[in-house]
């Protein structure tokens, strides 16, 4: 085989193929099916995979399905807020809670997560205040939350910074003497897209010679914006992994039971001092990127309704509801709570006071240096001018 | 008091940086068994180990993105990029990310990160090895931007930066690493000027000459050529490029009533430009002349061959001072 030759079979999609394009596809289709781990079929079906058995409580499905259910909602109340004004802008994890819920609720109190800022799902399982989340899409802070109070890290927005952040979180632990079977692990996420950036590549390797305890969760929702997978990549992404020498793994991201055990069971390995994994959740981002996007402009509404029928809640609900682990009155309550998250948060929203203009100074560095100490005057006084020809708000707005 | 090159001298001040706080770490590229290209961390990871002396893979942003991540966990990482031009594949993780995330934070984090960086040229090398980037760090909010000028400096300084709960980053003039002079290394910090001072090296009354690393001696000997002239320099050498300590700067034109800043950077848009600015705010009616900069020409780093034309040197200097009294 030529070298030529060798790049076009590992090409999955983007050229013709030599067979015919249907045989093709469906060989793509099945290899991919094969590499998925699948615990709970989009039908509602429980299935077992060898490597990863999982014994889970009726209570703790519900309990995951309060989440799903819950975290949906105020992505939903999120959007509306941002339709009707109320936030700058707003990054919907519609599609994605499996993977955030499956992957938040695998941790122990003593892990660390590090997001990107799509991860609500994640934040709500860390007990984030929502809020806090809607302060940074609204403009009132940017970020604002202590991360030590919930081990979750500040919403990272440049692509694929924060896995060298939690790389090196991990490199600490490791220090510590953290490691061990009760130790403590690293999780960082990050998309699709973050994985042709070379942060993301550089701590793959940083992870994999210190062989620090750190799982790399990929939510692969198909979609970088407007371009697709095949511009960010010729392989499965998880099968990056062995080329820097850690396991990788493909996980059914709509499946919030696959997504709790494999995470469970990499972050267990990290605690326990062999090192890192990267779990790609395939999943798929059903609405725009963020509130300013319009996905109509780039991909086929057909793929958005072959994804519909895998959604991540309504296969736990089927399940739930055919192996008798809930009433129907469970479901009744579970939207009646998200009803009033979502109505709390929509209030608190709409209630939170913008910040004082002299707090801009606030917080630069630990001790305020001359020169700010000095501007922050300046400002002052500028402000107090205007109160000073009666012309303005002054002290008001401080 | 010990003579000490100014390599030697921050080597010594690392290690008591590393004796004195058990969460100091010192990464980068071959700082360990090689200890350093310029063998700035010579022998300390065989006195601290491999743990607290860490040889990274070679990338400039991993350096400083997995620092972040460690300083996060409660440690003290100092970096060292190992050469000024190399900097740029850790731009990203310092300006977006060293320098931003307490503000991000509200102030719940703290980020005590040093970043070492050689910096300057006149060593004869290629391209990017001799660069002055420092006003690119200056210009970002969040911080803080020292330079040592001289050995004695060099071991108080870089103590003083890895104990600041603020990231800094620090300039060392990679020509004067060989440079030799006496340091005090039993009188601890407490006695030392806090490393976001400037200092008046040679007083004078006729011209200020504002400077720091590299340009520091070299302005110290044209203080000693203008005497023979008549004429009285009085030599600051600034220290810390952000925040500037502008009450030194201040003092010292009000007294002399003239001002040439100098740097191997850039003058447009350099430190020099920034403080020219706040000179004349300040110093209008002092000013006897307008403040002149003695710098770089907006041209990227020469071939070496080129470099003493390059380079402010001596007669530069002078020449710079000579046009301060022209007006």
């Amino acid at each position: 085989m030529t070298v030529k030759d060798a790049g076009r079979a590992a090409r999955p999609v983007a050229r013709a193929p030599r067979k015919g394009a249907a045989a093709a596809e469906q060989e793509r289709q099945q290899q991919e099916s094969a590499e998925l781990i699948q615990l709970l079929t989009p039908e509602g079906e429980r299935v077992e995979h060898p490597d990863y058995p999982l014994e889970i409580s009726a209570e703790e499905l519900r309990s995951l399905y309060r989440d799903l259910v819950i975290v949906r909602r105020i992505d939903f109340e999120a959007i509306a807020l941002q339709r009707q004004g109320e936030l700058g802008i707003w990054a919907s994890l519609l599609g994605q809670e499996a993977a955030q819920v499956g992957s938040g609720r695998a941790l122990t109190a003593r892990d660390m997560a590090f997001p990107t800022y799509r991860e609500h799902g994640v934040a709500w399982c860390r007990g984030v205040d929502p809020m806090k989340l809607l302060e940074l899409f609204r403009g009132v802070s940017h970020g604002g939350w202590d991360p030590r109070e919930h081990n979750f890290h500040l919403y990272t927005i440049v692509i694929g910074s924060q896995t060298l952040h939690a790389t090196g979180y991990a490199m600490g632990i490791q220090r510590d003497g953290a490691v061990g079977e009760d130790g403590e692990a690293v999780i960082v996420y990050f998309g699709d897209g973050a994985t042709s950036q070379g942060d993301v590549n550089e701590a793959f390797i940083w992870a994999s010679v210190n062989n620090a305890p750190v799982v790399f969760f990929c939510q692969n929702n198909q979609w970088a914006i407007s371009e697709p997978l095949e511009r960010q990549s010729r392989v499965p992404l998880y099968q990056r992994a062995h080329g820097f020498g850690f396991p990788g793994v493909r996980v059914d991201g709509n499946d919030v039971l696959a997504c709790l055990a494999v995470t469970r069971k990499a972050m267990q390995a990290a605690r326990e001092g062999q090192g890192p994994t990267l779990i790609e959740a395939f999943t798929y981002r059903m609405g725009a990127h963020t509130t300013t996007d319009d996905p109509t402009r780039y991909r086929l509404s057909a793929e958005l309704e072959s994804w519909k029928l895998k959604d991540p809640i309504e296969r736990v609900k089927q399940y739930l509801i055919r192996s008798e682990q809930a009433e129907m009155t469970f479901f009744d309550d579970v939207e009646a709570e998200a009803a009033s998250v979502g109505a709390r948060v929509r209030a608190a929203c709409l209630a939170m006071p913008d910040p004082t203009p002299m707090s801009m100074f606030d917080d630069i560095f630990t001790a305020e240096t001359k020169q700010l100490a000095a501007e922050r005057a300046e400002f002052a006084a500028y402000l107090d001018s205007f109160e000073a020809v009666g012309a303005g708000t002054g002290e008001a707005v401080r | 008091m010990t003579t000490l090159t100014l390599s030697k001298a921050l080597n010594e001040g690392l290690r008591k940086a590393l004796e004195d706080n058990p969460k100091a770490l010192i990464m980068g590229e071959d700082v360990g068994k090689l200890g350093g290209v310029f063998r700035v961390t010579d022998g300390l990871q065989k006195d601290f180990g491999e743990a607290r002396v860490i040889d990274t893979p070679l990338a400039e942003s991993g350096i400083i993105g997995t620092a972040i991540g460690l300083a996060l966990r409660g440690y003290r990482p100092i970096c060292e990029i190992q050469f000024d031009g190399f900097v740029f594949p850790a731009f990203d993780q310092i300006v977006s990310q060293l320098a931003k995330m307490r503000y991000r934070s509200l102030g719940s984090v703290r980020l005590p990160v040093v970043v070492r960086i050689p910096f300057g040229g006149g060593i004869g090398a290629v391209e990017h090895h001799s660069e002055s980037p420092e006003a690119l760090f200056a210009h970002t909010p969040g911080l803080r931007v020292v330079a040592c000028g001289d050995p004695a400096d060099a071991y108080t300084m870089i103590q003083q930066a890895v104990r600041s709960d603020d990231p800094v980053i620090f300039f060392e003039p990679k020509r004067r690493y060989w440079d030799k002079a006496d340091v005090d290394t039993e009188g601890g910090l407490a006695a030392a000027l806090p490393m976001d001072r400037a200092r008046v090296l040679v007083p004078g009354t006729d011209v200020t000459v504002l400077c720091y690393g590299p340009m520091v001696r070299t302005c110290a000997e044209a203080a000693v050529a203008a005497q023979a002239d008549g004429r009285s320099l009085e030599v600051v050498d600034l220290r810390s490029l952000a925040p500037l300590d502008t009450e030194t700067i201040f003092a010292s034109v009000r007294k002399t009533g003239r001002c040439v800043i100098v740097h191997e950077a850039v003058v447009t848009g350099g430190i020099g430009a920034e403080i020219a600015a706040e000179i004349t705010q300040e110093c209008f009616y002092s000013l006897e002349a307008p403040v002149l900069r003695v710098g770089a020409y907006t041209t990227p780093y020469p071939p070496s061959r080129l470099e003493e034309h390059y380079l402010p040197d001596l007669d530069r200097i002078l020449d710079g001072v000579d046009r301060t009294f022209g007006y």
